[in-house]
């Protein structure tokens, strides 16, 4: 395989997103990275899969990100029938939208002025991944998947978000076969704009249900 | 209710913990790779979700302490794959010797 330029860069660069390489980036070449290697090759050489597929699925995984999610979102805000279609099924309707859903259950829950909902999972890393792409460190965190179920007002404090006591608070756990997307409050300010606008407010932490929908920034 | 031991060291809701750390790495190419074999041998049939979390729930707290997120990974594909028998563990044991002597880095071993 020829080599690739993440594997050159220095400790402490910066890559072309603004985030730190992983320190494992670094050299030398680890026990899992020989063992990935390995793995790889070995059922390529067994005709299990193909190097074209490994590098097709990376450039997939590559290009899902939490603007499907926002696409979704902003659809529901403005579409009505999609949106009970959404509430109904979700994993049905985002098909429909055209996204790779696979087969997992989805299930879209919906904040308002009232209740506010937030996703986990508290036993691995569960995530609705081909709407939003792989999932942020945090929420594979100990921290996160611990204290989310038992003082969930505490958690999005820490995210910056404070909610009024008279707000209910529902805490989603996930599963490998059951995947959340929360569809946040629409903000009244953004009411009107087209849905190309309106995806810029959708936030990947708001469609997990640790932020809020916002004015692009 | 103080010695309850119903469940196991990954069903950690409830579990006391520290705060939320915000930082965010961006996936090395390997960690990528490795993301690319668990969808794909799923695809094939070699294993599944539910075969990954076994192997990855078997193995205990020490490795969710010291191993990184994709480390865990690749070593429950790896013990998935010789479980199917889509290769054994002489040919990764001679596979992953003959890796390590192409280079000391992953871009000269891959």
């Amino acid at each position: 395989m020829p080599h690739d330029h993440n594997d050159s860069q220095a400790p402490g660069t910066i890559s072309p997103s603004g985030h730190p390489y992983r320190p494992d980036d670094d050299r030398p070449l680890t026990y899992w990275q020989n063992m990935e290697i390995a793995v790889r090759e070995l059922l390529v050489e067994k005709g299990y899969i193909t190097a074209l597929q490994i590098q097709n699925q990376i450039d997939t995984m590559d290009a899902r990100s939490p603007t499907n999610g926002a696409n979704v979102v902003a659809r529901a805000w403005t579409d009505p029938e999609f949106k009970a279609a959404l509430m109904n099924d979700a994993a049905q309707a985002t098909r429909d939208m055209g996204f790779d859903i696979g087969p997992m259950h989805l299930i879209a829950v919906e904040n308002s002025d009232m209740v506010h909902n937030v996703v986990v999972c508290t036993l691995c890393s569960c995530y609705p991944r081909n709407l939003l792409g792989l999932p942020p460190d945090w929420y594979k965190s100990r921290a996160y998947r611990s204290r989310a179920v038992i003082e969930p007002r505490k958690v999005l404090t820490e995210f910056g978000l404070v909610l009024s006591e008279n707000v209910q608070v529902r805490v989603h756990d996930s599963t490998a076969d059951m995947r959340y997307i929360v569809i946040p409050s629409q903000p009244e300010a953004s009411k009107g704009l087209p849905v190309p606008d309106l995806v810029k407010w959708v936030t990947r932490d708001s469609m997990i249900g640790v932020g809020k929908a916002h004015a692009p920034t | 209710m103080k010695d309850f031991f119903g469940k196991r060291w990954h069903d950690m809701g409830g579990d006391p913990a520290g705060s939320i750390d915000h930082n965010q790495h961006d996936f090395a190419l390997w960690e990528k790779r490795v993301d690319a074999l668990m969808v794909l041998s799923s695809a094939a049939g070699l294993m599944n979700t539910d075969s990954l979390r076994r192997v990855l729930e078997d193995m205990g707290t020490e490795a969710y302490e010291t191993m990184t997120y994709y480390e865990r990974w690749i070593s429950s594909v790896s013990q998935n794959m010789i479980e199917f028998g889509a290769f054994n563990t002489t040919e990764l044991a001679q596979k992953m010797a003959e890796v390590k002597s192409r280079g000391d880095t992953y871009g000269e071993a891959t």
